[in-house]
């Protein structure tokens, strides 16, 4: 479907892109960073309307002979940008908008992860921190979302309550993966995935 | 085939005029045919009709005309369209050819000449067989012609010549050869053109009238052809309507046709010169967005329309074309006025050109890779015999043949190879760099900073591949920073990579460590394989060695390299390179912290120097050295490690002076601030950290102020944000993210180690000398010097404040206006460990209010720190707040003789003035003396002593006073007249003798004086006693100017029996005094009502009895009869 999906930052930094694995990476960095050029331009001239009239999507940025770029600008500047292959036809503007729409919903998921330091770049690991180094193979830690560690994955003690994530070997080095990232890496292959 | 076979022909892209000849002209030796042909072809405007002139000899020979075809049946034509066309119909093929002669209507000669121009016009016309131009004669006179009819010879003569010439009227024209020649050239060259007109409208009838007989079959070449030329002639025709509708059916055709791969670059040939034609022609009518939608339908037909797989170069080649060419149209018409966007605008168009000239140049990478000892063919099959090809899109060696099959291969294969080693030959690169330098210019123009960014990257690695590694490099670095600034590192690695290549290829050692450094830095993301390849070669770099080479370089490249980095070690010179991080992001992160915001002076300031390093390896450096903005301070922050340059490596872990990767290190720095810096702020300007040494080559990273580079404060922002916790760490080691860098402190003076303090007692009394006890107690170690007291009146405060403040040390005298708020820098000696000192100052205060006051005590003291002996300036003060308050409220009234309240006094009739003093004061005071200063209009009834000498007041209590005063008859004054002022001297009571005393003055109210016409007042004695006369005189002064008449009546009262006049009538002169003598007989006992007196005045009717009231007494005590008779008290009644 998309050929390649990023996410930029307010200061236009990448938080995150991901483009076919097939082609050459670089030339979608590239692509997408030049797109911000049409979106600035597109956001100055809509900063003169009014907050809640805005439209968050942009529309087509700028054709290319192989692809097309579409934009998609959140209120608080955080951009989205999909590049589509242009012999793709399947996708009108009705699609890409409610595309950029599922996106814009993933990435409030990934905003409301604790784990996420809004402007962080968004990625799937980090380290896994102990609550206290008193209690080994202890319960690391309580939180509301749901996340997985290395080997085990958190339980629920009860319907409702907070997950705990129990050490089952202690010793072992672990990963800690908040689901919320995930579901967002999820998203992006799955638009990505669809048609080709 | 020339190197630029794929640009456009000229002729087609030219806008296309009618052709005219003129003949007869002699423009070289003829003065007046000159000034002809310069007034057709100098200075031609845009309002002049489209035509290009050219002159040629009578005789000249026109290409022949072919004999017309009777039958199409038999005929195949070998290509769509010639290649000498275009040129033919614009530069040969007149339209028009125009006969100048002189000659006059009344030339004498006139047989003769008439059959000169007719067989001139005849020879003209031989040459021209077959075709369907125009002749027309011109002919030059001399003189003025009459306007037409009145001048018979002239028509009769024109008649005659149009005859002989077998020429129309109309193909006749006359050109006096006057003043107005432009004007009359401007006539003729409109009649010219109606004439070409009606020649290509001829033509296209004649092209259209072939099409009948032609065929589906075998003639689809002819349909575009004969469509093209329809086109072609309505363009010259300046029918641009019907040129463009008659391209787009052209264009249709041509798609038509059955496309292979022998035919397959005739046939995108012509389609890409009838639409750049169509493009054109929109972009002329001003319809862009119809040339953008026929040039992509173009590109979308032809894209796929590779045609043979080993010269697939060639449709790269002629795609750019296709781009660069709409993008010149494009700009061409920005430039006559159309508007173009950011997102639709020609660098879109250039960019593509570019995007197909780099697929061009990867394409006849791989496919003409022959070695070299593969010879170019001879013969060339690409030598045709007339040096040019006969059909446009042709192969030289199978030209004007249609079969689709190859009749000889081998000949083919030839051909193929001859075109690929050509096209080996090609200077790809910089058709490259141009069409991109082309587009850089146009997103420049459009808003588009990053598109261009990318578009300059593209070039420099263009360039890199040109082998102009300085120009790559210039390129390069000067887009770097936009993407470091916007943190793309995926993109600044791809950048810096390239630029180290060429650094590495040019041996320029200063780029190639600076993009060592960042390569290895956090910002790249490199592999770590990478990293340590790199890290190794910045090392064989820092100990004089050569680098190895990068990897994927040219082989050739290389090798060069390789030698210049060998010159580069024996050619001794500057090895030392110093590195301003703050425009990058290097491996090594430095940050600077002072332990705390301010430091005293005399202890030591403490700050610490923290390093990371993000490469692989662990690497040792060799100095470290801090900077201050008071440079005194350098010499102490350095950290200096005598190594071997081969050191770098070795003992890796050990020692300060190594960073291991993502271990942070702290590096603690110590020195004793200047005694002259208390106060000011130390600041560290710039840390420096070199690696390598001096025998060696040395890198000197610099950071401004306390560290950071590029990428830090975004960093530091987010690490700010971030609620992540981090993990414990070992006791003495710190997270990177949680370091603030603080690159300055204050140094601050010596915490004083006196005390002082303050004894007195508040709240101030308004203008006393106020007495504040000071007393400094030592409590410093050693003995003090040069102790200084400073006290007065806070600065800051209120002004006014300023003015009514005043401070001495001495207290026996008063202070004045003189003496100033604040007293600085009282000397008081030296003071011993313990000892102690006292001071009294005095403070006078004019107005009341709260004012803060200041005692400021600075000493001098010798200090040792860190082994050095300083000497220090402490100082200690200490604020207080005093109220000052009035130290008494003084009321004054004015009483008659009666005691009774006055609003306002009776001129010349005594009063009273009574003065009451209520000491508002906590503290007892002590009321010296009091005064009162009569006003000259007030005179005193009796003495005027203070009564209240040396009285003692507690808070609350109150001494009053009381005066007998008269006030002479002034008139009326407005506002009052003034009393006078009631002075007090005064002083607290706990006050020292030697104090002097305050005296307050006070100004007493203003009085009103009234005069009255009557003034009474009794004699009567102090008391009666019942049964014993009381005799009783009143005195009626006339205070007017008038006689007055005065009824008087006593009324008789209960308690008296009386004995005078009852009731009288009398008269009063002016100043006089008239006495009334009764006697009155009490009765009763006790405080008794007297018989009420009643004075009428006639004259002034409001002279009241109550206001009589006043004066007179209206009661008086009798007191009861004695028991024994008092022979004394008889005698005095």
């Amino acid at each position: 479907m998309a050929v390649c999906i990023a996410v930029i930052a307010k200061e236009n930094y990448p938080l995150y892109i991901r483009s076919t694995p097939t082609e050459n990476e670089l030339k979608f960095h590239y692509m997408v960073h030049t797109s911000l050029d049409v979106v600035d331009e597109k956001i100055s001239a809509m900063g003169k309307a009014l907050v809640d009239q805005r439209e968050l999507y942009l529309g087509l940025l700028y054709p290319t002979e192989d692809y097309k770029v579409y934009g998609y600008v959140t209120n608080s500047k955080v951009k989205f940008v999909m590049v589509v292959d242009s012999s793709n036809t399947a996708l009108r503007d009705n699609e890409i908008r409610s595309m950029f729409r599922k996106l814009h919903n993933s990435y409030t998921d990934v905003m409301c992860n604790p784990f996420y330091n809004p402007g962080d770049r968004i990625q799937s690991r980090w380290a896994l921190l102990p609550v206290s180094a008193s209690s080994p193979g202890g319960p690391y830690f309580l939180c509301p979302y749901p996340v997985q560690v290395g080997p085990t994955s958190c339980v629920r003690s009860s319907p409702g309550g907070p997950y705990s994530c129990v050490r089952s070997s202690p010793g072992e080095p672990y990963s800690l993966c908040p689901i919320q990232s995930r579901a967002f890496d999820n998203m992006v292959t799955s638009m990505m995935i669809q048609v080709c | 085939m020339s190197p630029t076979q794929w640009d456009l022909p000229v002729e087609l892209c030219c806008r296309p005029m009618a052709f005219v000849t003129l003949t007869g002209l002699d423009v070289v030796y003829n003065a007046v045919h000159r000034a002809v042909w310069d007034a057709f072809c100098a200075n031609r405007r845009a309002d002049r009709v489209p035509i290009s002139f050219k002159v040629l000899p009578g005789d000249h020979e026109y290409p022949k005309c072919r004999p017309k075809r009777t039958s199409y049946e038999w005929y195949i034509p070998k290509g769509i369209l010639k290649t000498g066309w275009m040129n033919k119909h614009l530069n040969l093929v007149p339209a028009l050819v125009v006969v100048f002669y002189e000659l006059d209507w009344d030339e004498p000669q006139w047989k003769e000449k008439q059959s000169e121009c007719a067989t001139r016009v005849e020879i003209v016309r031989q040459s021209l067989q077959g075709r369907n131009t125009k002749v027309a004669v011109v002919l030059i006179q001399k003189k003025t012609p009459l306007p037409p009819g009145e001048d018979v010879i002239a028509s009769e003569r024109a008649a005659a010549l149009c005859n002989a010439c077998e020429l129309s009227g109309k193909s006749l024209f006359v050109l006096p050869h006057t003043d107005h020649l432009v004007g009359y050239i401007i006539r003729l060259e409109n009649a010219f053109y109606e004439h070409a007109q009606t020649y290509y409208y001829t033509e296209i009838r004649r092209v259209k009238s072939h099409k009948e007989f032609l065929n589906k079959t075998t003639h689809q070449l002819l349909f575009v052809r004969h469509q093209f030329k329809i086109a072609f002639f309505s363009e010259l025709k300046q029918d641009t309507q019907n040129a463009l509708k008659n391209y787009r059916t052209a264009y249709n055709l041509v798609h038509e046709l059955r496309a292979h791969e022998t035919n397959i670059l005739e046939i995108k040939t012509m389609a890409g010169f009838i639409n750049y034609k169509i493009c054109r022609l929109c972009f002329q009518h001003n319809t862009p967005l119809d040339a953008i939608a026929q040039f992509r339908k173009h590109i979308d037909l032809c894209k796929k329309k590779i045609g043979s797989a080993e010269l697939s170069f060639e449709h790269a080649a002629w795609m750019s074309k296709q781009f660069q060419a709409f993008g010149d149209l494009f700009d061409e018409a920005i430039k006559l006025g159309l508007t173009a966007i950011q997102t639709q605008n020609p660098g879109f168009y250039y960019q593509q050109a570019a995007y197909y000239a780099q697929e061009r140049k990867q394409l006849a990478k791989s496919l003409c890779n022959h070695e070299a000892s593969i010879m170019y063919p001879n013969p060339d099959p690409l030598e045709t015999q007339t040096g040019v090809l006969d059909f446009y899109g042709q192969r030289s060696w199978r030209q004007g043949i249609l079969s689709f099959d190859l009749s000889d291969p081998e000949k083919e294969k030839v051909g193929v190879l001859a075109i690929q080693l050509k096209e080996r030959n090609v200077a790809h690169s910089e058709i490259i760099i141009t069409l991109l330098s082309n587009a850089v210019a146009q997103f420049k123009k459009y808003k588009c900073p990053r598109m261009k960014s990318h578009l300059m990257v593209q070039m420099g690695e263009e360039y890199y591949y040109a082998k102009d590694y300085t120009k790559a490099l210039k390129l390069l670095d000067y887009v770097m920073c936009d993407y470091r600034s916007e943190g793309w590192w995926t993109l600044l690695t791809s950048i810096l990579t390239t630029a180290l290549k060429c650094s590495y290829l040019m041996a320029q050692l200063k780029d190639y460590i600076t993009y060592s450094l960042e390569l290895l830095g956090r910002a790249s993301t490199l592999k770590d394989d990478q990293k340590s390849r790199i890290e190794k070669n910045l090392i064989n770099v820092l100990m004089n060695e050569s680098p190895d080479p990068e990897p994927d370089c040219d082989i050739f490249a290389v090798k060069t390299a390789q030698k210049l980095w060998a010159d580069r070690i024996s050619l001794a010179g500057s090895n030392i390179f110093t590195i301003g991080v703050q425009d990058f992001v290097p491996f090594v992160q430095c940050k600077a912290k002072f332990h705390a915001p301010s430091f005293h002076v005399d202890v030591p300031v403490e700050f610490d120097i923290y390093l990371k390093a993000d490469c692989p390896h662990p690497i040792r450096f060799s100095k470290l050295c801090v900077s201050f903005n008071n440079q005194e301070y350098n010499q102490f922050c350095v950290i200096e490690e005598a190594s071997k340059a081969n050191e770098v490596l070795e003992n890796p872990t050990q020692g300060k002076m190594c960073l291991v990767p993502g271990k942070t290190r702290k590096l603690l720095f110590k020195f004793v601030a200047k005694t002259e810096d208390v106060g000011k702020k130390i600041e560290i300007t710039s840390v420096d950290l070199a690696l390598g040494n001096e025998t060696g080559r040395c890198v000197v990273l610099n950071w401004q102020g306390g560290g950071g580079d590029a990428a830090s404060s975004q960093e530091a922002l987010q690490a700010a944000r971030s609620f992540k916790r981090r993990p414990k760490l070992p006791d003495n080691e710190v997270h990177w993210d949680s370091i603030i860098i603080q690159a300055s402190t204050m140094i601050i003076s010596r915490v004083p180690n006196i005390s002082v303090h303050l004894r007195h007692e508040p709240p101030a009394l308004t203008n006393e000398m106020y007495c504040l006890v000071v007393t400094v107690q030592s409590h410093e170690k050693t003995q003090i010097r040069d102790v200084k007291l400073t006290a007065g009146l806070k600065p800051g405060q209120d002004a006014n404040l300023t003015q009514k403040t005043h401070v001495t040390l001495h207290g026996t005298e008063l202070c004045d206006e003189s003496y100033p708020a604040l007293l600085t820098d009282i000397p008081v000696g030296d003071l011993h460990p313990g000892e102690q000192l006292e001071k009294m100052l005095y403070v006078r205060c004019g107005t009341v209010g709260s004012r803060m006051f200041l005692v400021y005590v600075s000493y001098l003291i010798n200090i040792t720190a860190e082994e050095k002996e300083i000497v220090c300036k402490c100082h200690k003060d200490e604020t207080v707040t005093i109220e000052t308050v009035f130290p008494f409220d003084v009321a004054v009234k004015f009483v008659s003789t009666k005691f009774e309240h006055l609003e306002r006094v009776y001129a010349d009739i005594p009063f009273l003035l009574m003065t009451d003093l209520l000491s508002a004061s906590p503290w007892a005071l002590t009321v010296v003396s009091s005064e009162l200063q009569l006003a000259p209009s007030m005179t005193t009834v009796d003495q005027l002593e203070s009564q209240v000498d040396n009285v003692v007041l507690q808070t609350g209590e109150s001494a009053s006073e009381c005066f007998c005063l008269r006030c002479p008859s002034l008139g009326n004054v407005e506002g009052g007249v003034a009393t006078g002022h009631y002075i007090i001297s005064w002083k607290r009571t706990s006050a020292m003798e030697n104090i002097p005393v305050i005296r307050t003055v006070i100004t007493l109210p203003h009085v009103i004086v009234e005069n009255i016409p009557l003034h009474v007042n009794a004699d009567l004695p102090s008391f009666g006693r019942v049964r014993e006369s009381l005799p009783v005189k009143y005195h009626l002064q006339n205070k007017t100017d008038f006689v007055q008449d005065v009824e008087i009546s006593v009324e008789p009262s209960d308690a008296f029996m009386f004995s005078g006049l009852k009731q009288i009538r009398l008269r009063i002169l002016p100043g006089t005094e008239q006495e009334m003598l009764y006697n009155f007989y009490p009765l009763m006992a006790g405080y008794q009502q007297l018989p009420s007196l009643n004075i009428n005045l006639l004259r002034f009717p409001n002279f009241t009895n109550q206001l009589l009231r006043r004066f007179i007494p209206t009661s008086i005590f009798v007191k009861p009869q004695g028991r024994l008779m008092d022979d004394t008290s008889i005698a005095a009644a």
